[in-house]
Formats: structure tokens, C-alpha cells, sequence
């Protein structure tokens, strides 16, 4: 054979009930390269590596995949038989066992034994040394895991993958939770890895990264490839522009209303979780009738930042919160609430939802005092407020007592938004309410958002939709490694400026 | 009114599977027993004792029945009940008669009795209060496994029962708690109960319905609402004359059924009773909606406590003694009556309810199987075994509704 791919995916194609999450997507990784996948949230890069990982098994997808010259044809959905194909994953959140060394992880189910079962343990940590030496893995032979750094558990992954026999090692956002000094030791590892013949498809959010290792990067946007660039003949701009650039089609409803005065005003915040500085000194004012949109990457800070507000994280907070122009302390979710502030969580399932209960159940379980005494609940007031709410928003469902399980996810959430519209907030916090949602409930949404702010409500959405925060706020504020990286007022908004700040494309020289 | 045809549509269709299926289930062990003794099983005899026998572990099971829902469970429940057991006696045997007749010393044998038990009662319900609220509080607030907290509590209170009795059975007890455990209303006390509960019924379903006409949502026609209130009615009178061609009904089920019913009202009418759902269910977006979910634990295992200490007054009353042994295994009995009536574990899915009826299927097969004069060693093995097939009936049958 005269080409030189290790993998080479032709017209993947790949369906989610109602969603398109691949469509027709190909590309080729050259042996013994690194290969970059970028694209915004969304784009279908997960859904891509869950394909190669065999967590989505062929026949579930359509088109094919040539690794190593022959097709790939993964039947079951256990990632044993990648492995055994020559593919490794490492994934964003860590599978490791805490309590067990880097060696005992490594080895974890495979452990080497004598003839009668017995683990030989000297053996076992003498391989664990040498892929450790070879790859020039810095661990900790003898450490638990859980004594380690974010970074070093990753190279035991790292280790863990290589300790098969790959040709292809997959990294879906590496260093997502790494410091910059661990990056850059990640960087110098990939590096290594590329000179022993390993092959890398390298996804990640920081696109300097993508100059610094990569050989060529292929860019989703919306499941579709939108081009695979050789790196040294391409730049951040350019790639960002493959990110984004699509055109603004009329997919936001137009807004009304001006903000008015002001309603919230945010000082000096910082949060330190675990003696680590999640927030560091983030500063914002809120408008009523505004729409603050909060642009920035997973991992940012964004959720922080709003579930500080909404009395997450109790006295680890520092600064000042003003409302209305008089000081306020939240400590609790209930304090927030008798403030006024709602929040419409990033996880609707875990914290936004009884999802075992009723439909009406859910929309009132905040607001039960509105319809009952200390010793009595009027439920047939409660149905008809719940209907009420339920009603204008649309909820599609067949009653209000159906289990809210059942309901498709933009209908959940709406039951989410639901409940917090009949708190009658001042402040409503959205926190990626659009993730996962059809066109059409996503427009639904925003008109309703839309509808609330001229009624005066103030609005913090956060979004990991550039398009969504361009087309829905005021005024941006875009986030970056717990700080506020800068604010942006709609007029001047483009999606470039988002994303480089959002990427803090200046700081391009931190590795070297 | 386009806006409230969802509610009718849920008035229409709903038809609770499990009470029926639970029912039906009772009604076969019933007729299987009632087979098996020759008619001896479902004697008015053996019926009104039956229903004796469960009052005990139903006080514990209504209890536990919030707290298995909020997703923890009181282990400690059986040796609370021993406790307050032995506490009651040792007031009524050792403490009181010394002390009342100081106080007051003009009062007769018999009023000194009545206050005895009385004072007895409020003490021992405050103490069963105390206790859950200690439980509850380190489980709630301090953040240990229920399992732990109770499983120590449990240690904790058998020391005590020893400690109190000294390893003696504790008597004499006052006629008037005797009679609480063991009276029964008199022909006249237990007609005039059953004319009281179904004229609560008449008033409430047509309430309901000057209720439901304010709201605008479609209501039955009267006749069939009038009808639906009539058979209840007639259950209640069938089941009075029953217990009165015995010997009336006994009073530790009356107050077993008052309880059952205010513990009921609780759970489906106030916010309290919605907080516990909504915490086993979800304790996360719970908290998130503004709950204080500390608060809601530490209520179940306070309302706990306080059952224990009516569950410890029936049993010294029933006895008559206060004795070491007194609430042993309890807590396993009332926990399977829960999960038998289709409490989960998991949290978030329960009805007292079903408890009482989970509770009477358990000692239904008990009782049941003594009058058999079926050995001991099988009615656990027996018990032990439906239990676990009950429960498996319920997860697959579930599994296969999802």
C-alpha cells in the first residue's frame, strides 16, 4: 500500500433520536502523527471518539472505518475490544481507582500471576517501572492515587493506555483540569510518545495547544468536518473561524426592551474550594430587564460563578453581593430564593429534578407555601397554578401527573424553568438551559427569556453556544480561569472576539 | 376550561395498582390459611387477635415508613420500643407509687392510677422525641451513615434496658394502660366510632366536590360520589359488627387506625409530607429548590422517635411488664412490613398505607402459621423467604413498567 493512515473514517454518519450528531464525516491520521480535533461544544467530537472507543459499537452508525489497512468493526460496546484492536482512550474524567497505586491500575483485571493464581507482585511493579522509564512518565511507583496531582493520575492513564499494545492513543480533553505546569509536562510526554510511533488524536479546547503538537487537525462544527488542515499551514484565527463561522441565520427573537436600573451588583467575588481559587475576584453589575449572557469554556468558572451566587458555596465565598443597592449574604439556596434569585441548574436531571416525581410535583415544590397553611396544602390551587405555568410554556405533555422521566429533554427543562417562574424571581440564573435541546424548544426558550426581561426580571444565562450568547444577550461576559476575561456589549460582539478571549489567545507564549 | 383537562384526565385513569395488587395478595393468604385451620383462621377470634398482634410493629412501620423514604432507616427502633417499655413499667411499678400518693394524697387508688398512666404516657412519648431527635440530629446534621447512628443507637438502648431493669421483668402495671393495649370499646363506644368515621367520610367527599366545582374541574355525579362514600361505610359497619360479636373493638387498633390516618394526612397534605418525597427522591434538587433538607431528616426521625414511645407504651401494656426482651427484632419486622408494602429503599417511593397492610400480610403469616402449630423454625423460614419474594415481584415488575 502506498498511503501511509493508520485511520482513515469515511462518511461516518451518526443519529441520536431527533439529533444528527455526525453527518457524514471523513477524514484520514496519518501513521506515527498527531492528529487535533477541535470544535466547539457540541460539534460531535465526543460522539466521534465514543465511536473509535466502541462505547457506540458498529451497525449503530453509518459508513466505515479502516484502521491499520482493514475495516474496524467493533461489535460489542465494552472498550476491551478496542484495545485489543490496537486503540486506547484516555478521557476527560478520570477512571482510575483512588486507593490503588499507579502499578495496581495499571494492571488492574490483568495482574500478572504464578501458576496458582497468585498475584507476582514484583513483577507487576517492575513492568509498571519500565512503561513508566520508557515513556518517561514521572510517577510515583509506591503512591496511592489519590495522593497524586490531577496531572500524574493522568499519566498513569496515560501509562495505563500504553500499557497494551496501541498504534492509536486517543486524548478527549487531556488538560481540561490541568495546570498550565502539567500541561506543558503533557505536552513534552505527547512529544515523546510521537517519536516512539505512537499515533495521537489529540481534542482539546485550547487551541494553542493544537500549534504546539499537532501535525494536521480536522475541525467539526455541528457534526459536520468542516476541513483537516496540515497545523504549519494554518493559524488560531483561522482555525477559529472554521470553529464559528457559520451564518447567523434568524434564530433568536428580537428583544424589546432596554435594561433598567440596577439591580445586582457583584464585587470583588472569589471562591476557594478545596485552598484552590475557583473565582478569583470577578466584579459584574445586572440590570433589570437585562440579559447578561456569560460566555466561556468548560471548566471556566461560568457555573462557579452563578451557583456562588445562588449560595452554593457558603462562607468560602469572599466579596460583596449587593442588592438593589442594600449588602446581601447568601449562605443557602434558601436564601437566595427569599432574595429573589433563582437559578435553573446545568444539570436538570441530578439538581433540578425529582424526575421519579409528578410533573406537578416538581413545578411546586418551591413555591408550596404560596398554596398552603402550615398544616394543609390546596391542591386543587396547586394544579391550577402548576397549570398555569405549565401551560405557558407549553409543556408537552399528556397531564401534569405524568412521572417527569418520561418527558423528552426540552420538556424537562421547561418543567425546570417552570418551577422557578412561579417563584416570581428578581434575578433569574440560566445555566446552559439550551444544552441538549431541539432547534425549536431552544427558540421557545429564548422568546420566553425574551418575555421575562421586558417584564423586568434581570437575566444571568450561561452558554456554551457562542451563536446563543451573541444572539440572546445584552451585554457578554466571557470567563476564563475563574476570571472575568473581559465584558462586551452586543453591538460589538463578534464570535472571534468571544473565542479569543474566551481561549486567551495572548497568551500564546506560556510554554516556552 | 381548556386549562384543567389534564387534572381530569388523572381522575379518570388513575387506578392504584399496587393497593389492589397488595390486597389481593392479603385476601389470598386469607383464604389459603383460612383453608388450611379448618375456618379456625378467620374466626372472629383469631381476626380481632390478628389485628392485636400487628399494632406493635404498625406503630414502628408508619414511623419508619418517612424515613425509609428520605432514603435512611432506623435500626434502633426495636430497642427503643424495649426501652420505653421498661422506662413505662419502671414509672408505673417503682417511681409513681411512692411519689404520687405524697402529692396528693387525698385522691383515690383509682385516680392515682389514672394520673400514673397518664404522666406515664406524656414522659415516655417525650423521651421516644428525645431519643429521635439525638438520632436524627447526628445523622442529619453531623453527616454519619443512619445505618451507623442507629446500628450504635440500638447498642446504646439495649444497654439501657438492662440498666434499668436491673435483668428483672418490671411489674406491677396500672389497670388503665393495660386497657389501652388490651381494652376494647363496648358495643355502644364502637357503633358511635363507626357512625363518627363515616360521617367524616360523607362530609369530606362532598366537600371535595364544592372544592373541585370552585376550581372548575368536571366532577362525578353525585349518586356516584354518595356511592363510592356508602360502600367505605358499610366496610366500616361490617367490620364493627364483626369485632363487636367478639368482644367489640379493641382499642390499641383504634388507635393503631387514628394514627395510621394522621401519619397519612401528613405525608399527601402538607409540606412536610411533599419535603420527604421530594428528599428521597432527588435530595439534591431538593436542597437546590430551597429545602432544608437537614431540617426534613431530622422531623422523620423526631416523628420516629415519637412512635417508638407509643409502640414502648403499648407494649408494656400488653405484657403488662416491663421485660428485658421486650422490641427485640422489631425494627426487622416493621422494616419488612415497609419494604412488603412497597416502600423503596432507594428512597423516594412509599405509603404508610402500604406499610399497615405490608405489616398485617407479615403477621397475617405468622399468625397464621402458629394456629397451624407449624414450627417455629419454619414460620422464620417461611417469613423470611415470602419477604424476599415479595420485594422481588415488586423490582421486576417495575423494571418491567420503565
Amino acid at each position: 500500500m502506498k498511503d501511509d493512515f493508520i485511520l482513515k473514517i469515511n462518511n461516518v454518519t451518526k443519529d441520536f433520536p431527533g439529533v444528527r450528531a455526525l453527518s457524514d464525516v471523513s477524514f484520514n491520521v496519518k501513521e506515527g502523527t498527531i492528529h487535533g480535533i477541535c470544535g466547539e461544544n457540541g460539534a460531535g467530537k465526543s460522539t466521534l471518539v465514543k465511536i473509535l472507543a466502541g462505547v457506540y459499537p458498529f451497525n449503530t452508525y453509518q459508513g466505515s472505518i479502516y484502521f491499520n489497512k482493514k475495516e474496524l468493526k467493533l461489535t460489542s460496546s465494552s472498550i476491551e475490544e478496542a484495545i485489543k484492536e490496537g486503540i486506547a482512550t484516555v478521557y476527560q474524567e478520570l477512571v482510575l481507582v483512588p486507593y490503588l497505586t499507579a502499578g495496581e491500575n495499571i494492571f488492574l483485571g490483568r495482574e500478572p500471576r504464578n501458576q496458582r493464581g497468585i498475584i507476582n507482585w514484583n513483577k507487576l511493579f517492575s513492568d509498571t517501572k519500565e512503561i513508566l522509564t520508557k515513556y518517561k512518565l514521572n510517577v510515583p511507583l509506591f503512591s496511592k492515587l489519590s495522593t497524586l496531582s490531577v496531572g500524574q493520575q493522568q499519566m498513569v492513564e496515560i501509562a495505563k493506555a500504553l500499557s497494551h499494545e496501541v498504534k492509536l492513543l486517543i486524548l478527549d480533553e487531556p488538560t481540561s483540569a490541568l495546570t498550565e505546569a502539567e500541561t506543558s509536562s503533557l505536552m513534552e510526554i505527547l512529544k515523546n510518545l510521537k517519536k516512539s510511533g505512537v499515533t495521537c488524536i489529540y481534542i482539546s479546547h485550547r487551541l494553542d495547544e493544537f500549534f504546539q503538537i499537532t501535525d494536521s487537525i480536522t475541525v467539526l462544527r455541528d457534526g459536520q468536518v468542516v476541513d483537516t488542515v496540515k497545523t504549519v499551514d494554518t493559524t488560531e484565527e483561522k482555525i477559529i473561524a472554521m470553529m464559528v463561522g457559520r451564518e447567523m441565520k434568524k434564530r433568536f427573537p428580537d428583544k424589546k426592551s432596554k435594561p433598567g436600573e440596577k439591580i445586582l451588583e457583584v464585587r470583588n467575588l472569589s471562591v476557594f474550594l478545596k485552598n484552590k481559587s475557583v473565582i478569583k475576584n470577578v466584579s459584574f453589575d445586572l440590570k433589570k430587564g437585562e440579559i447578561l449572557g456569560i460566555a466561556g469554556l468548560m471548566g471556566s468558572g461560568r457555573t462557579e460563578l452563578v451557583t456562588a451566587l445562588f449560595g452554593e458555596y457558603g462562607n468560602q465565598v469572599t466579596g460583596d453581593i449587593l442588592l438593589d443597592g442594600k449588602h446581601i449574604k447568601i449562605n443557602s439556596a434558601e436564601d437566595a430564593i427569599q432574595y429573589g434569585i433563582s437559578l435553573v441548574p446545568e444539570d436538570r436531571k441530578e439538581k433540578g429534578l425529582v424526575l421519579i416525581q409528578e410533573i406537578y410535583k416538581n413545578i411546586s415544590l418551591p413555591n408550596l407555601r404560596q398554596f398552603s397553611s402550615r398544616f394543609n396544602i390546596d391542591k386543587y390551587k396547586e394544579l391550577q397554578e402548576c397549570q398555569k405555568y405549565a401551560d405557558y410554556l407549553a409543556v408537552k405533555t399528556p397531564s401534569l401527573f405524568t412521572i417527569t422521566e418520561s418527558l423528552s429533554g426540552g420538556n424537562q427543562q421547561k418543567v425546570v424553568i417552570a418551577k422557578w417562574l412561579m417563584s416570581n424571581p428578581k434575578i433569574l440564573i440560566l445555566d446552559d438551559p439550551t444544552r441538549g435541546i431541539d432547534v425549536g424548544t431552544k427558540y421557545e426558550i429564548y422568546n420566553l427569556i425574551n418575555k421575562l426581561a421586558e417584564k423586568g426580571v434581570g437575566i444571568i444565562m450561561i452558554s456554551s453556544e457562542l451563536e446563543e450568547v451573541l444572539g440572546i444577550s445584552d451585554r457578554i461576559m466571557i470567563m476564563h480561569e475563574g476570571q472575568c476575561a473581559g465584558t462586551i456589549e452586543r453591538k460589538e460582539a463578534t464570535q472571534e472576539k468571544i473565542m479569543a478571549l474566551a481561549t486567551n489567545i495572548k497568551k500564546n507564549n506560556r510554554y516556552d | 376550561m381548556k386549562d384543567l383537562n389534564y387534572i381530569q384526565k388523572f381522575k379518570e385513569f388513575k387506578i392504584d395498582f399496587r393497593a389492589y395488587t397488595l390486597f389481593f395478595a392479603l385476601v389470598i393468604i386469607w383464604l389459603l390459611f383460612g383453608s388450611l385451620t379448618g375456618g379456625i383462621f378467620l374466626s372472629t377470634r383469631n381476626f380481632s387477635n390478628l389485628l392485636r398482634q400487628m399494632t406493635i410493629i404498625s406503630f414502628l412501620a408508619i414511623g419508619m415508613t418517612p424515613v425509609i423514604i428520605t432514603g435512611n432507616i432506623d435500626l434502633s427502633v426495636g430497642a427503643m420500643t424495649g426501652f420505653i417499655s421498661v422506662i413505662a413499667a419502671y414509672l408505673q411499678a417503682i417511681i409513681f407509687p411512692n411519689l404520687l400518693p405524697g402529692l396528693f394524697p387525698s385522691l383515690s387508688i383509682a385516680s392515682l392510677g389514672i394520673i400514673s398512666t397518664v404522666v406515664t404516657v406524656i414522659i415516655c412519648l417525650f423521651i421516644g422525641l428525645l431519643i429521635g431527635l439525638g438520632q436524627g440530629y447526628i445523622i442529619a446534621y453531623g453527616g454519619v451513615p443512619a445505618f451507623i447512628v442507629t446500628l450504635g443507637g440500638q447498642f446504646v438502648l439495649k444497654g439501657g434496658i438492662l440498666g434499668v431493669t436491673q435483668g428483672k421483668t418490671i411489674i406491677p402495671i396500672e389497670d388503665s394502660l393495660r386497657v389501652m393495649a388490651q381494652g376494647y370499646l363496648s358495643e355502644y363506644a364502637g357503633i358511635i366510632v363507626a357512625i363518627i368515621a363515616i360521617i367524616i367520610i360523607f362530609i369530606s367527599t362532598l366537600q371535595n366536590r364544592t372544592k373541585k366545582k370552585e376550581y372548575g374541574i368536571k366532577v362525578r355525579s353525585l349518586g356516584m360520589d354518595l356511592f363510592v362514600a356508602a360502600v367505605f361505610s358499610v366496610l366500616i359497619l361490617v367490620f364493627t359488627f364483626m369485632m363487636n360479636s367478639y368482644r367489640g373493638i379493641q382499642i390499641p387498633v383504634l388507635i393503631m387506625a387514628t394514627i395510621a390516618i394522621i401519619v397519612t394526612y401528613i405525608m399527601n397534605n402538607t409540606r412536610f409530607g411533599r419535603h420527604i418525597y421530594a428528599v428521597g427522591g432527588n435530595r439534591e434538587a431538593t436542597r437546590l429548590s430551597g429545602i432544608n433538607v437537614r431540617k426534613v431528616v431530622l422531623k422523620t426521625y423526631a416523628m420516629m422517635g415519637i412512635l417508638c414511645g407509643v409502640s414502648g407504651i403499648i407494649l408494656t401494656g400488653y405484657v403488662a411488664a416491663g421485660t428485658t426482651s421486650g422490641g427485640t427484632n422489631y425494627e426487622l419486622s416493621a422494616i419488612g412490613g415497609c419494604v412488603m408494602g412497597g416502600t423503596s429503599l432507594m428512597g423516594g417511593i412509599g405509603t404508610v398505607f402500604g406499610a399497615v397492610i405490608g405489616t398485617l400480610i407479615m403477621t397475617s403469616l405468622e399468625n397464621g402459621m402458629s394456629v397451624m402449630n407449624m414450627s417455629v423454625f419454619w414460620q422464620y423460614i417461611v417469613k423470611g423467604l415470602i419477604l424476599i419474594l415479595a420485594v422481588y415481584l415488586d423490582v421486576t415488575s417495575r423494571k418491567n413498567k420503565v
